[in-house]
């Protein structure tokens, strides 16, 4: 089905074209050509090597893991992977990039054709699940970083980024609206956070899309396009897409034309300015780079990648839905951050253990729970919860008193809320703060014999077939236990009591 | 003690092994020697304190009835592409100039750790690019050798490796080490009637080695005999994990393996290698290093080359290619120098012109004019015109010496069309100039072991070398071929003292 997106302009409505090159930082402890750290905000210059700072003499040695997780991501996109890929140098000179050339792969990837699929969002516009593809995958180096306000006629330059391990993953021009590029970047950085490969922290600069724009009247040949450089989050994505194409739409109704160039997006205006025309671009004058043999992968190698795969985002849903039960929404809900389900699935299997019962039977309790139970009674509590206390074993103690009639549902968000400040165990609260139902059935049977006979008339009319008497009875009990009582015990007691 | 410096390298190892003389004694006569051959210019900076330092090592070593390496004792000279840690590298130009490296380069380590000691570093064309050492930044190398017609002018010794060639041949340095990107260890060897061989492409890391073009770049050794150029190589080479082109093999030992007995053995003579205008006298030392090998035993047999004349053009567009973009890294950001123009109103200069005046001022001549090549042949609508083209080349000529091994074990042919000549002649020709390389690039292109040995002094009483080339990995028949030609041909010339 055909995106509805459409911008209207003076000649008519114009569909817009997106295509995306997302960079994504590899998850490792190394960069890609050399042992130096990766980690984020360290002072500036302390996580570069010799060969990080291009010393003269200095090889490049390529890091395994940094092949490897860019592999597994070309597997989680059911993508092509080349045995056989090189690496090519990409030179231009910048006061970031020591070596006056990028190590990159132009002519034979690591990972070629594959795709993604984002969710059908009535709200977002997007009709039904649809396949973005993606075109391929390659490795590179990240560059350095320069610092403009540290002196008043020189800049800086921190070079502990520099050759730090970046995925270009570059889709194919399937988008046809911001909404469907909002969803594509988040199912990528999803598919990403599962795989492992990249932490999809936009604000650390972890991930950041150039985004490729054209519009057309549809049904037409694309237009020519535009490329935003460095966009660092979905909301600017979205963005620099509408005024990007809007901006596109103008210029050609006035005639003018659409010229390829590089253009930056300005996130407190919202706006696009171009950068540099295809004129100026730089010609890189791409070779193979002569310091690296061509990367050669062996089965073994592949094997080991494929079977490190968890289960991804799509096959997790399916069988939240078809082996547990749950509904659409809270599979959805559940599997889209992998913090999320993985804090469900602890929960999940210490409810089913601590209740013993399969996981099937409590994962729609334990999904209420975990989607909005617990997140409203630590919302509730704000800065007075300490999430530290919320350990699946609490939590799994309150669902077990739960299910077995121990605690209401109101006792239970009760105990929640003193575990989250306190730490304390639920059992014991339950017990010392009184927070348990009643299910003793003597004592239930006395309140019940002295409601029944005060109220001889009622009985009479309930047995004569008035039903609805039924809830009465059950509230005069509830409230002569406190509210204490267990309503399944009053239940089976009031039943068999009225005959 | 001036005839320790008569010693070669095997002959001091075993003098001070059997305790002859001390190491500190030959140090002390290299260390003389040098001090007195300033007239060569051979030397960028001397070092005798790291002489005298590795000898005391060596004597206490001996004194302690420690193991002693292959190398104990054996002072050399070390080419100054090879980073040494403390010592001043440069690759002869003005824009490494002051540059102390923190870093020992692989090679080097390795001699230090088989107990050579460094007498300082010697000069050579910049960043290796030249046939004569007239490139250099720190003024051209003499050759010690002279024109017996009573003329002085003086002679090129050679190049790159010309202060290794002009050291080894003045006695000042038991041996040096060379690298060999197009013949810069067998041209000059060839010039100044001492032995050099470059391994094939691998077996010596370029680790801390200054890098001129990475696909083609190779160290190795120039001494005075073949033995000490087995016992040298074994020292030089291994697998180096930090360099990704090294060779995971072992390193075979070729001194122990030495052997002029060609029995059985076949030797390709190379049609296209008569070039039309050859000296006779080039043509005269190539019919009598046949008739030393078939005294040896070995059977020739004349085989055909045919891309041979591709050679040259393809090496011109590859090497300057690589070489364009290896020496980017040297930009005035980090290290070595660095201009900083103002302009007329004193404005201070942006990157861009810190690039223009740092490299307009730190490279010389012939870089830039390699720079300038390099960089055209990778442009864009030019690469595959120019790289591609000479890639294929490669591929050709590779595959021409394939073919060849089915027909023979080892090729001989000479190491340059012409003696040396007079410094000066050749410089405002860079055609002529690249000439000298004609016979030495083939085997470069192609990553082969090849050997240059003395064969005769021409009629104006100047060395003519003789050249073997082998199969990958077979050093050994290289090695051998040479013996065999040295032990026959008797060259005993060596240059009398004028420095």
């Amino acid at each position: 089905m055909m995106s509805t997106y459409r911008i209207q302009g003076a000649t008519g409505e114009w569909e817009v074209v997106i295509g995306l090159e997302v960079h994504a930082q590899v998850t490792s402890n190394a960069k890609l050509f050399s042992g130096s750290s990766t980690a984020f905000g360290a002072e500036p210059n302390t996580q570069v090597s010799l060969i990080d700072a291009a010393m003269p003499g200095m090889l490049p040695v390529p890091n395994r893991e940094c092949i490897r997780q860019a592999v597994r991501t070309g597997m989680a996109i059911e993508a092509q992977i080349n045995a056989w890929s090189r690496f090519d140098r990409k030179n231009y000179f910048y006061a970031d990039l020591p070596q006056g050339y990028q190590i990159s792969q132009l002519y034979h990837p690591l990972v070629g054709e594959g795709s993604l699929t984002i969710e059908a969002d009535e709200k977002a516009g997007i009709g039904e699940d649809k396949v973005i593809g993606i075109e391929r995958i390659h490795v590179e180096q990240d560059a350095g970083k320069l610092m403009h306000d540290q002196h008043p006629t020189m800049s800086y330059v921190d070079l502990n980024r520099c050759g730090v391990a970046l995925m270009e993953i570059v889709s194919r021009p399937d988008m046809r609206s911001p909404a469907e590029a909002g969803a594509y970047l988040r199912k990528l950085r999803t598919i990403l956070r599962y795989v492992g490969s990249c932490d999809g922290n936009m604000e650390e600069g972890s991930m950041r899309a150039d985004v490729n724009v054209s519009v057309r009247k549809p049904g037409e040949e694309f237009g020519t396009r535009t490329e935003t450089k460095n966009v660092n989050s979905v909301r600017f994505v979205m963005q620099a897409i509408e005024h990007e194409a809007r901006r596109q739409v103008d210029l050609i109704e006035d005639g003018g034309t659409v010229v390829q160039e590089t253009r930056l997006f300005d996130p407190n205006s919202g706006t696009t300015r171009s950068m540099r025309s295809k004129e100026d671009a730089h010609d890189y004058r791409y070779f193979p780079d002569p310091d690296l043999l061509p990367l050669e992968l062996d089965e073994d190698f592949l094997a080991e990648c494929r079977a490190s795969l968890p289960e991804l985002p799509d096959a997790k849903r399916r069988r939240y839905v078809e082996e547990l039960g749950l509904s659409d929404y809270n599979a959805r809900e559940l599997t889209a951050e992998v913090e999320t389900f993985a804090r469900f699935e602890t929960l999940l299997a210490a409810t089913a253990r601590g209740i013993g019962k399969g996981e099937k039977d409590v994962a729609t309790q334990v999904a209420n729970w975990s989607l909005s139970v617990a997140p409203g009674v630590m919302n509730a509590l704000g800065d007075e919860a300490n999430p530290a206390h919320a350990t699946a074993e609490a939590q799994a103690a309150i669902l077990a008193m739960q299910a077995g009639g121990e605690i209401s549902g109101g006792q239970a968000k009760e105990i929640f809320e003193i575990v989250l400040r306190t730490g304390r165990e639920p059992g014991e609260i339950a017990e010392s703060e009184g927070l348990k139902q009643v299910s003793d059935t003597g004592a239930i049977e006395a309140a019940i014999d002295e409601i029944l006979a005060k109220n001889a008339d009622k009985v009479e009319e309930y047995r004569g077939g008035k039903d609805k008497l039924f809830g009465f009875f059950v509230g005069q009990t509830m409230k002569a236990m406190q509210g204490k009582a267990n309503p399944a015990v009053v239940n089976q007691l009031l039943k068999a009591k009225l005959g | 003690m001036t005839e320790l410096t008569e010693l070669g390298v095997k002959a001091i190892r075993d003098g001070v092994a059997a305790g002859d003389f001390t190491a500190r004694e030959v140090a002390e006569a290299f260390n003389a020697a040098v001090a007195g051959a300033g007239a060569l210019n051979a030397f960028i900076v001397a070092t005798p304190d790291k002489a005298i330092e590795a000898a005391e090592r060596v004597d206490a070593d001996r004194a302690a009835g420690r193991e002693l390496g292959p190398m104990a004792g054996v002072p050399i000279g070390m080419k100054d592409l090879f980073a040494t840690e403390g010592v001043q590298t440069t690759a002869a130009s003005h824009i490494l100039e002051g540059f102390v490296p923190r870093y020992e380069s692989t090679v080097s380590q390795n001699l230090w750790n088989a107990g050579a000691g460094m007498l300082g570093k010697l000069n050579l064309d910049q960043f290796a690019m030249g046939s004569s050492n007239e490139t250099s930044y720190f003024g051209n190398v003499v050759s010690p050798w002279r024109r017996k017609d009573g003329g002085n002018s003086p002679l090129a010794p050679g190049g790159s490796s010309g202060g290794s060639s002009a050291a080894v041949a003045a006695r000042i340095a038991a041996a040096a080490t060379g690298t060999d990107t197009g013949g810069s260890i067998r041209q000059p060897a060839a010039f100044t009637g001492i032995c050099g061989i470059k391994p094939t492409y691998g077996r010596c890391s370029r680790w801390g080695v200054v890098a001129f073009a990475s696909s083609l770049d190779q160290a190795g050794p120039m001494a005075r005999d073949v033995a000490d150029c087995a016992i040298m190589l074994g020292a030089m080479a291994g697998f180096d994990p930090k360099d990704s082109t090294s060779l995971d093999l072992p390193v075979p030992a070729w001194e122990a393996g030495l052997s002029d007995d060609l029995r059985g053995r076949k030797v390709g003579i190379p049609r296209e290698y008569r070039m039309e205008g050859t000296d006779p006298e080039i043509l005269d030392s190539w019919e009598r290093g046949k008739q030393w090998l078939r005294d040896a035993g070995a059977e020739i047999v004349d085989i055909s080359l045919p891309h041979t004349k591709y050679a040259l053009p393809a090496y011109y567009i590859i090497a300057p290619a690589e070489a364009s973009s290896n020496l980017a890294r040297y930009d005035g950001v980090r290290y070595g120098l660095r201009e900083l123009p103002a302009d007329a109103a004193g404005k201070a200069a942006g990157l861009q012109d810190m690039y223009a005046a740092t490299r307009a001022e730190g490279f010389g001549d012939e870089v830039k004019r390699r720079i300038l090549i390099g960089t055209y042949v990778l442009s864009a609508g030019f690469y595959d015109a120019y790289y591609n083209q000479a890639q294929k080349i490669r591929t050709l000529i590779a595959r021409d010496f394939e073919r060849a091994w089915a027909e023979c074990d080892v090729i001989l042919a000479p190491t340059t069309p012409t003696a040396s000549f007079p410094l000066g002649e050749k410089a405002d020709d860079p055609l002529a100039m690249y000439l000298n390389d004609v016979f030495a690039v083939p085997a470069s292109l192609a990553g082969l072991p090849a050997m240059s040995v003395p064969a005769m002094l021409n009629r104006d009483g100047l060395p003519l070398g003789l050249q073997l080339v082998g199969k990958p990995f077979d050093e050994q028949g290289v090695l051998n071929a040479g013996l065999a030609i040295e032990r026959r041909a008797g060259f005993a010339a060596k240059p009398e003292k004028w420095w």
